[in-house]
């Protein structure tokens, strides 16, 4: 063994590279894990971006060895790049509703729950649902849906908790409209108050098919125009419905933009050429942290919620594969569950986090109690004041909040196109 | 054991063909090979997240039952027509004064060598810095608010069809100046004074002489532009805010929703177009005149 050892060292450099040669360093490599050698692991990964990303491949690094190389695109290009380039990555950062369409290609591994260390206490949103025994299940590509398999070869989804989850939920968080309270005279309490004539031109949506069906639905419900069945899964006329609803309000100029990435989203918001719009959360921070008054308004019908998490490229095996998960126990231990809370995410294992986070901190962001100390963001910057409160207040009141999660649908083809329509009207 | 002639002119025979081999081989790795895979692959089929070799049609019956595609089409070719225009008129008016009006060989190129300072910088940068140029809280709808002609901001500068046509003209006028000032530089001077002499007014000059005289500069400039203005799906998606659309952009969200095979349908669609037009110009031009 101290022969394959020094061996090892040689052939694993190979297999970082080549699949090939993995499968022959795994055989060699796979009953024991040195920590030696875990420092010489590079896991590439695929994700969407986030400020995070860095700041945790650092910290990653230091606790663990192991390097995390990250490829920060965005969410259609991490989808293409998981699907087309499978050997291009060992970890695949994804959201819950990508994995729907993205698991049954059979690029991904199933993670054994056995191997998780803080399998029990990650959030039961993604094993059960609910958030507690009595929350009521919300529509879409809810994460638990889809987050297991029977066994590790099937690419089917399983229809309760297994021994195999699809991805390690990462982040998420419950996303309503952005509003300019300066610019804003009255209160806002439901999405159809986006479509109100006197935000004519001064409102936006977020251009990407998948999110902006699911916005759109809200606020079209809302208004009583259209009941959807399950508006995470619309029939065709549903869909027909909701764009042909779109189309008008866009020829009648009531969208000033239709934004694609989360910077645009920001700079209409900043510019005031939008004071009501789609919004994600950190954008909604980085507008407030330049001092202009943006909130994220709650509304009376609840969330539309996204989940997204790290799944593991089918090619991975051995002292890779041991490697993943000594970075996944890493990743729900709480260093990087505090640095998520901090940006206005959530962590999947709560109680670690927590351990991380001083009393204020977890009071506001978490408990949605008043700051007793200024709020500052994981890269420093003040946030909130004294006295602040989180909108939308507690975790309980955010998450057990939610209408419909984000979503892929039966008809999502049919919905992409017509989405299309509505994109070049 | 044959001597050495016959040897000697296979070289010379083969050395035509390395001469030729670098571009040869150049055209066909960067050129050939993908326009052969865009035109396989949009017989393809897909679905969700896959994209399944196959021989199929309903990527192009698709395409051409859309009325989304035809009128993406139209407005591109507007786009296009639009800026043709304006560049044409304004790179003219620009290469005709650096050529005519401007006396020394040195101011010339100081003139010439202005005109490309912007393009020291990416084209994406000049293209954002229009943004707050032109905003609803942007510098012209203030001033025009400060001075009290309107008091409403002008919604359409920014986000409309006129934005993106702006900026294009603002980033591609360059195009025609300068295959417009080489054609130019080259009209013979004595032909101009002959001209005079003849009698012809300023005017008639202008028509009878110079415009013909520029016609390959106007065709290669126009070539440029075309090429450049169909396939764009940058400014339309910046400065169109999503109000307007173009084929590259439908290319753009059709390849980011995984619709690989959809998507090359509408670069075969496009390449069509963009080389019917461009073939059409060049029977009318010979450009090979101005190289």
């Amino acid at each position: 063994m101290t022969m394959s050892n020094a061996r090892a060292g040689w052939t694993r450099r190979k297999f970082l590279t080549t699949t090939g040669a993995g499968i022959a360093a795994s055989t060699l490599a796979a009953p024991m894990v040195w920590s030696q050698n875990i420092k010489d692991i590079v896991l590439r990964t695929t994700s969407g971006g986030t400020a995070a990303t860095n700041a945790l491949a650092q910290k990653a690094k230091e606790d663990t060895g192991i390097t995390i190389q990250y490829t920060a695109l965005d969410t259609d290009s991490v989808n293409s790049r998981v699907a087309t380039q499978p050997n291009s990555y060992e970890l695949a950062g994804l959201e819950y509703f990508s994995i729907k369409k993205l698991y049954p290609t059979g690029v991904l591994q199933p993670i054994d729950t056995k191997r998780i260390k803080y399998y029990d206490d990650i959030v039961p949103l993604f094993k059960t649902g609910k958030l507690n025994a009595d929350s009521m299940e919300a529509q879409g590509t809810a994460p638990h849906t889809v987050n297991f398999v029977e066994d590790f070869e099937s690419t089917d989804f399983a229809s309760g908790e297994t021994e195999w989850m699809t991805l390690i939920p990462t982040s998420y968080n419950a996303d309503t409209l952005g509003i300019r309270t300066d610019m804003i005279d009255r209160k806002i309490t439901s999405w159809a108050d986006i479509m109100d004539p006197e935000f004519k031109g001064k409102s936006a949506l977020v251009n990407i098919p998948s999110i902006g069906i699911m916005d759109a639905a809200m606020i079209l419900e809302a208004m009583g125009e259209i009941t959807y069945g399950d508006k995470g899964n619309m029939t065709r006329a549903e869909i027909d419905k909701t764009i042909e609803f779109l189309i008008r309000a866009k020829r009648d100029r009531h969208f000033r933009a239709l934004w694609q990435s989360f910077d645009e989203s920001i700079n209409l918001m900043t510019s005031g050429e939008v004071v009501i719009q789609s919004m994600w959360s950190p954008a909604v921070a980085a507008v407030r942290s330049q001092g202009i008054p943006c909130v994220y308004q709650a509304l009376n019908e609840g969330y539309r919620a996204w989940g997204g998490g790290t799944g593991i490229a089918r090619h991975v095996t051995g002292l890779q594969l041991d490697a993943v998960y000594e970075y996944f126990n890493w990743y729900l231990s709480g260093w990087a569950g505090a640095y998520l809370n901090r940006e206005g995410y959530y962590s999947a294992v709560l109680k670690t986090s927590k351990d991380y986070m001083t009393e204020n901190e977890w009071g506001f962001w978490m408990e949605g109690k008043p700051a007793t100390a200024p709020i500052v963001s994981p890269e420093g910057v003040k946030m909130e004041d004294v006295g602040a409160v989180r909108d939308g207040g507690s975790f309980e009141d955010r998450m057990g909040n939610i209408a419909c999660w984000n979503s892929v649908m039966d008809e999502d083809r049919y919905m992409v196109m017509k989405w299309a329509e509505f994109a070049t009207a | 054991m044959q001597p050495q002639a016959p040897k000697r002119p296979l070289f010379e025979r083969l050395l035509p063909y390395m001469q030729i081999a670098p571009l040869a081989l150049l055209l066909c790795f960067f050129l050939l090979i993908p326009l052969v895979m865009i035109v396989t692959v949009s017989f393809w089929n897909y679905n969700g997240f896959q994209v399944v070799p196959d021989i199929v049609l309903f990527n192009y019956t698709e395409m051409l039952g859309s009325a989304t595609i035809w009128r993406t089409l139209f407005s591109t070719i507007l786009f296009t027509l639009t800026t043709l225009a304006v560049t044409a008129a304004l790179g003219f008016a620009i290469a005709y004064h650096i050529a005519f009006y401007v006396r020394t060989p040195l101011m010339r190129t100081v003139l010439f060598m202005a005109c490309t300072i912007p393009f020291l910088t990416s084209n994406i940068i000049r293209m954002i810095s229009w943004v707050p140029f032109l905003g609803r809280q942007g510098l012209i709808n203030s001033m025009l608010m400060d001075i009290g002609l309107i008091d409403q901001p002008l919604d359409f500068l920014l986000y409309s069809r006129f934005a993106i046509c702006l900026v294009y003209v603002y980033l591609f006028t360059l195009f025609m100046v300068t295959p417009l000032y080489n054609a130019m530089s080259r009209i013979d001077r004595s032909v101009i004074e002959a001209a005079i002499d003849a009698g012809a007014t300023p005017v008639q000059i202008m028509f009878w002489v110079v415009l013909p005289l520029c016609k390959t500069g106007f065709a290669i400039g126009a070539v440029f532009v075309i090429t450049v203005v169909m396939g764009d799906f940058v400014t339309v998606r910046i400065m169109g805010g999503g109000h307007s659309a173009t084929t590259g952009y439908l290319i753009l969200n059709q390849i980011s929703l995984l619709q690989y095979p959809a998507a090359c349908a509408n670069a075969v669609m496009l390449l069509v177009v963009v080389m019917s037009a461009i073939g059409g110009l060049l029977r009318g031009v010979d450009i090979r005149k101005a190289l």
